[in-house]
């Protein structure tokens, strides 16, 4: 498959690997890099690369699944409005994400409706099938996934459904990587940056960090090859002492982005305070509905208050999303806390980081 | 909270696995059925005679390179066949949705019949009940198959030793898919169709090759993932995977892509997996081959590696496991 098979070849792989070890070596300290993005924790794991890195190469995931940061308080009052009678409608991941009692898979085996969407297309026409539904979409997501999400208010403006609106978590990543790397807690060398995200906010967008807290920042794709030779760039500007922004994804990432995508999700939406799970506020790292399309934000048009707060006091989610611990290092983890029993949502996800190792991450030999 | 039954009850992981030990084995587990096995084989005079049963809930009925009918037939005489047995009989229940159209039934029920003239099965025995609009999606179906045990094949875990041949007939997660993209109009072009066919001609591959076979098994539900986690659990061996020796089509891989699911979790309904002697997997390969229905057979991995788990080489050149899916199939986000 093109623009797959070439950037799973292991010969190639093998070449990247023995250049890492070449400059892992000439550093005489351990390089801690993270990926923020879930995509590429995923691949990480998938591929084995965590494991075929030398010693002194931490890989360090980061709060990048837009599932696994969404707050308790938005599931339960998703499964609230199910229980009014209004339907909401969601991307499968967030079937089993935990609230704070209950979940959207329970409520729905509970005889609740809730519809699996595979594109938000489908909830427009949910509402267009059934005009006297109320039908919430769930909008949940990284810069990637507003686009879509929010043609979902496009949809219904232009098609004039008057049963339709989002209910939002949405989340911005420059505003995250701030946060993560002015944590004293934290330490982190570089950052392997988003794919998808990039494609949207463009490389530029990391210039003015980069250089302000002096962090190499280097765009990797999503298949293993394109991981291993973005764990080159960064060693290599760690070994030159530099922090720039490094696009190596630049068969989809523009150093402007796309700018067509930003105005679009301007006309609908503001930059607002958002609530990371496990992290807590971040100031400015979220997006809510403008106050003149009030009518398709379900928060205001129900009157839904989402309560803040992470339940399960025991779940180290917070600390495996900043970083600061790997998922086997939290005492739940595959022992109460499993892909289908999940704890914390880093276990629900396909691409959250506890699933992850889970998945494929307990590896052998 | 009161305990209820949730999709992935049924979706073939983890909790159909606890579901079916906690509250099927408890109350039946005592006889033929203690090991689950997809068929039963039982004793009747001199001859063994290999029994299954399934239901088919499909929906839609109608998908990309069959419907329903014809996968009523191939799913029971399928456990049939790898039970080692060749299929006779089967009976056919029929449950209709009221207000279902006489010309849908019409083409299902055409495509039954062709396809147990296919695998030279006859209908002897059937049910059908009509039930109030609501109280069923369409058509559900039940069949049950009635075969005769291959003299001279001996199947089971228990006979399988490292070094053993692990082969696939074909490409594989072709029917999930395409099931799949049809239920939530994921546009595919014309490459995704369900692999759903009789896997009894295969079965005429494998028997000259007598005890050097010695397991065989569709990858049904939980797709070959599912199967392989059932081979090992509890054994004193595992399986190792080839990268990327597990054939897979240019239709499912974009689906899969696109969707974050694993090939290797999706069902198949026309496909095999075989174990047998490392001496035996060439002739066998080029019997599979020379059938439409197996020319894409290939050998996946070999039985060996860390007990009772499935691991696969990934490019960097590490192990990871294979697991068993837990549940419902989700997209992933994003």
């Amino acid at each position: 498959m093109k623009y797959v098979d070439e950037f799973r070849n292991s010969d190639v792989a093998a070449a990247l690997l023995r250049e890492i070890a070449k400059l892992a070596s000439s550093l005489d300290k351990a390089v801690n890099i993270m990926e923020v993005c879930g995509s590429h924790t995923m691949a990480i794991a998938r591929h084995g690369i965590r494991e075929a890195l030398p010693a002194n190469i931490n890989l360090i995931s980061g709060p990048g699944c837009p599932v696994c940061v969404t707050e308790a308080g938005y599931i339960d009052a998703a499964i609230e409005l199910g229980r009014q009678g209004v339907v909401p409608a969601t991307f499968g991941d967030m079937l089993n994400v935990p609230g704070s009692k209950s979940s959207l898979a329970k409520f729905r085996a509970e005889g609740g409706r809730v519809e699996i969407c595979y594109s938000p297309d489908s909830a427009v026409e949910l509402a267009e099938k059934a005009p006297n539904t109320e039908i919430v979409f769930l909008a949940v997501g990284f810069e990637t996934t507003v686009g879509p999400a929010v043609s979902v208010i496009d949809s219904a403006i232009n098609k004039s459904l008057g049963n339709l609106s989002i209910l939002t978590a949405f989340k911005q990543i420059m505003p995250a990587l701030e946060a993560l790397s002015s944590d004293p807690e934290i330490r982190i060398d570089a950052f392997l940056c988003p794919a998808h995200v990039s494609a949207i906010i463009g490389a530029d967008a990391y210039k003015p960090f980069a250089e302000k807290r002096r962090i190499p920042c280097v765009i990797a794709g999503f298949e293993p090859v394109d991981i291993l030779y973005g764990i080159i760039g960064i060693l290599k500007q760690v070994q030159a002492g530099t922090a720039t922004v490094e696009n190596q994804y630049s068969r989809v990432v523009k150093p402007e982005g796309n700018v067509r995508a930003r105005n679009f999700i301007n006309t609908y939406l503001e930059t607002a305070d958002a609530w990371w799970r496990g992290i807590g506020i971040i100031p400015q790292s979220g997006l809510s509905v403008r106050q003149e399309f009030a009518g398709y934000d379900a928060a205001a048009r129900f009157n839904v208050q989402i309560q803040r707060g992470d339940p399960d006091k025991r779940c180290q989610c917070g600390n495996v999303l900043k970083g600061k611990i790997r998922p086997d290092q939290c005492g739940m983890f595959a022992k109460v806390c499993t892909p289908e029993n999940p704890v914390g949502p880093c276990m629900v996800s396909s691409e959250g980081t506890c699933s992850a190792y889970f998945k494929y991450g307990r590896v052998i030999g | 909270m009161e305990e209820k039954i949730q999709l992935a009850h049924g979706g073939g992981g983890k909790l159909s696995a606890r579901l079916i030990k906690d509250e099927i084995l408890s109350r039946f587990g005592n006889g033929p059925l203690r090991n689950l096995p997809d068929a039963a084989e039982l004793p009747l005079n001199a001859e063994k005679i290999i029994y299954s049963t399934d239901s088919f809930v499909v929906s839609p009925y109608f998908f990309p390179g069959g419907n329903i009918g014809e996968l009523a037939v191939y799913g029971t005489v399928n456990d049939v066949c790898v039970a080692g047995g060749r299929p006779q009989w089967l009976s056919l229940a029929l449950i209709i949705e009221e207000g279902f159209p006489l010309e849908n039934l019409r083409r299902i029920l055409d495509s039954t019949a062709e396809a147990a003239n296919r695998c030279g099965v006859t209908i002897v025995t059937g049910d059908t009940k009509v039930v109030q609009k609501g109280n069923c999606d369409g058509i559900y179906m039940n069949t049950s198959g009635i075969g005769i045990k291959v003299a001279g094949l001996e199947l089971g875990r228990r006979r399988i030793k490292p070094g053993d041949a692990v082969i696939v007939s074909g490409t594989i997660g072709e029917h999930g898919f395409a099931v799949l993209a049809a239920r939530n109009g994921i546009r595919t072009g014309e490459g995704l169709v369900s692999d759903c066919g009789p896997l009894n001609g295969l079965l005429e591959q494998a028997v000259p090759f007598g005890d050097k076979v010695k397991f065989m098994r569709d990858p049904t539900r939980g797709g070959v993932a599912a199967v392989l986690n059932e081979i090992v659990e509890g054994m004193e061996f595992g399986i190792e995977l080839k990268q990327n020796a597990v054939p897979v089509s240019e239709g499912v891989r974009s689906v899969s892509e696109m969707l974050g699911i694993d090939p290797l979790n999706v069902a198949c309904e026309g496909r095999m997996i075989l174990i047998c002697d490392q001496s035996a997997a060439d002739g066998i390969l080029s019997g599979f081959r020379s059938l439409p229905e197996g020319k894409g057979a290939c050998v996946i991995g070999t039985v060996g590696g860390l007990a009772g788990t499935v691991t696969m080489k990934t490019i960097t050149g590490v192990s990871r496991l294979i697991d068993l899916p837990s549940g419902e199939l989700l997209p992933r986000i994003c």
